[in-house]
């Protein structure tokens, strides 16, 4: 049975289809994804993210721990920033995908994919226990709801004395939202201005009604898994299980930067990549653009047009509202830029390479 | 709840028959349950006019944002006609499945002998849900 969040039962009552997502019951959709996907792109959208693992790492060496478990420089984070990292394995391999947050000087919070966070949690245990820091998996205890889209500002603004407009991407403010304790985030995962906001699970149907009460003037909706998955595409965005696994580093995401050899003290996975930095990988992670109506999937080959070599597999795939076409994204080898297709089901259906993301929100 | 039309004939993969008792020539669609099941349908591919096909072939497909599903033809016989309009705006599968989002017509041959009728195949549905 699949682990209903703290808002199932608005959900059911929105008429959300549920879906099973990482051992969740999820809202897939309320209506019509793409009307859900467009009113994030020029309007707000509201997510459940119940479902993302919270963890807290505490103590005097909280921040020497991480340094050591993650592949990121967190002891540097000011409290109140954020940084996307990733935690891999000895052998250079993602275990995840992780935004964590630096609370106070010696409190962190580290957010993980709900397929990942129970591992993470054991890890990071694992991996600190050398050190005067303690780690909790308190993700059972949190709610998570995201406000997503050009008005999320001014839609949040209505219900909340904290500074907003001050508050930069990705930084974290404790504030009373709707009468709720939250933390304020403004991170997200869809390429638009917007704010996730951490509440304790028992206040999640209050906050998500305040919200959609108060966004309903600004064309807020609520958003599913759907349009989550095509507006995080379109941003370019990884997504774990998908652009990223266990079987591949950072440095062949094309995402090396996260990993931090300036740091001091060891990390895991410092030995297995520090000689891979500087060796191209063999794939890279690239958009296509599909000159057809056919979506490319996940799992489809990419195959070179005039004889039909696979080059790449396709990573991401779906119809893309802001261009109008299908896009995905691919690892691609890196000596073929060109003259591309997709294998859909069987047929060479011709695809442009394109730079990430494939929206750009204007400023 | 989708609606299901009490003068249909329906398969259990989802697609619906019209005109069957005239045994001439019959429409094919997919259900709203069905369509309702996809999400927001972006792209129909059907069989070509003139083509012959076999009761239970899958003869093209309908793909929507977050999944692809092959259409099957309902019943043998020959393509006679396709619905051009759907293929130009795929969303009429989702607003009208049972109307101006039809899929294609075909001169029956033969029918098989395990069509639904509209109280069968509410059964096949909520089985599903």
């Amino acid at each position: 049975m699949s682990r209903p969040t703290p808002l199932r039962e608005v959900h059911e009552s929105l008429g959300a289809t549920l879906t099973d997502f990482a051992g969740w019951l999820m809202p897939l959709r309320y209506g019509s994804e793409s009307a859900e996907h467009n009113a994030v792109r020029t309007a707000a959208g509201l997510f459940d993210l119940s479902h993302m693992g919270e963890i807290f790492v505490t103590g005097p060496q909280a921040a020497d721990a991480l340094d050591h478990a993650l592949v990121g420089h967190l002891s540097v984070l000011e409290p109140g920033r954020a940084r996307y990292t990733m935690i891999c394995a000895a052998d250079g391999g993602v275990l995840d995908d992780l935004i964590v947050y630096r609370l106070a000087a010696e409190e962190f919070l580290v957010v993980a994919n709900a397929s990942n966070y129970p591992k993470v949690a054991a890890e990071l245990t694992e991996r600190t226990a050398g050190f005067e820091a303690a780690v909790e998996d308190r993700s059972d205890r949190y709610g998570l709801i995201a406000v997503q889209g050009p008005r999320s500002q001014e839609i949040l603004a209505t219900l909340t004395d904290a500074d907003l407009p001050s508050l930069k991407y990705y930084a974290g403010l404790p504030a009373t939202v709707a009468g709720v304790e939250a933390l304020i985030a403004r991170t997200g995962y869809t390429g638009e201005d917007g704010f996730e906001l951490f509440v304790a699970a028992g206040d999640a149907v209050t906050l998500w009604q305040e919200v959609t009460k108060a966004g309903d003037a600004y064309g807020l909706r609520p958003a599913g898994l759907s349009a989550r998955d095509t507006l995080r595409l379109e941003a370019g965005m990884p997504l774990y299980g998908n652009e990223l696994n266990a079987g591949l580093t950072p440095f062949d995401a094309g995402l090396g930067r996260v990993v931090r050899f300036d740091k001091p003290g060891d990390f895991v996975g410092r030995a297995a990549l520090a000689p891979l930095k500087d060796i191209p990988p063999r794939r890279r992670l690239t958009g296509l653009v599909a000159r057809g109506r056919r979506v490319p999937r996940h799992g489809y080959p990419v195959v070179r047009l005039t004889d039909g070599t696979v080059v790449g597999e396709v990573t991401s795939g779906a119809p893309s509202q802001s261009l109008g076409k299908p896009i995905a994204m691919a690892y691609v080898d890196t000596d073929v830029s060109e003259g591309l297709a997709v294998d859909i089901r069987g047929s060479h259906e011709p695809v442009d390479v394109v730079d990430l993301p494939f929206y750009r929100r204007s400023k | 709840m989708s609606s299901i039309p009490e003068e249909l004939s329906y398969t259990k993969e989802h697609e619906w028959i019209a005109g069957l008792e005239d045994g001439i020539t019959v429409t094919v669609g997919i259900t709203a349950y069905a369509a309702e099941s996809l999400g927001d349908v972006v792209f129909v591919q059907l069989p070509e006019a003139g083509a012959t096909v076999e009761a239970g072939d899958a003869v093209g497909e309908v793909e929507s944002t977050k999944s692809v599903s092959d259409i099957y033809a309902p019943v043998s016989g020959e393509v006679v006609e396709v619905n051009q309009v759907v293929v130009d705006d795929p969303s009429l599968v989702n607003s009208d499945p049972y109307g101006d989002g039809w899929l294609f017509r075909v001169r029956v041959q033969d029918t098989p002998e395990d069509l639904l009728s509209a109280e069968e195949y509410a059964t096949v549905t909520t089985a599903d849900s």
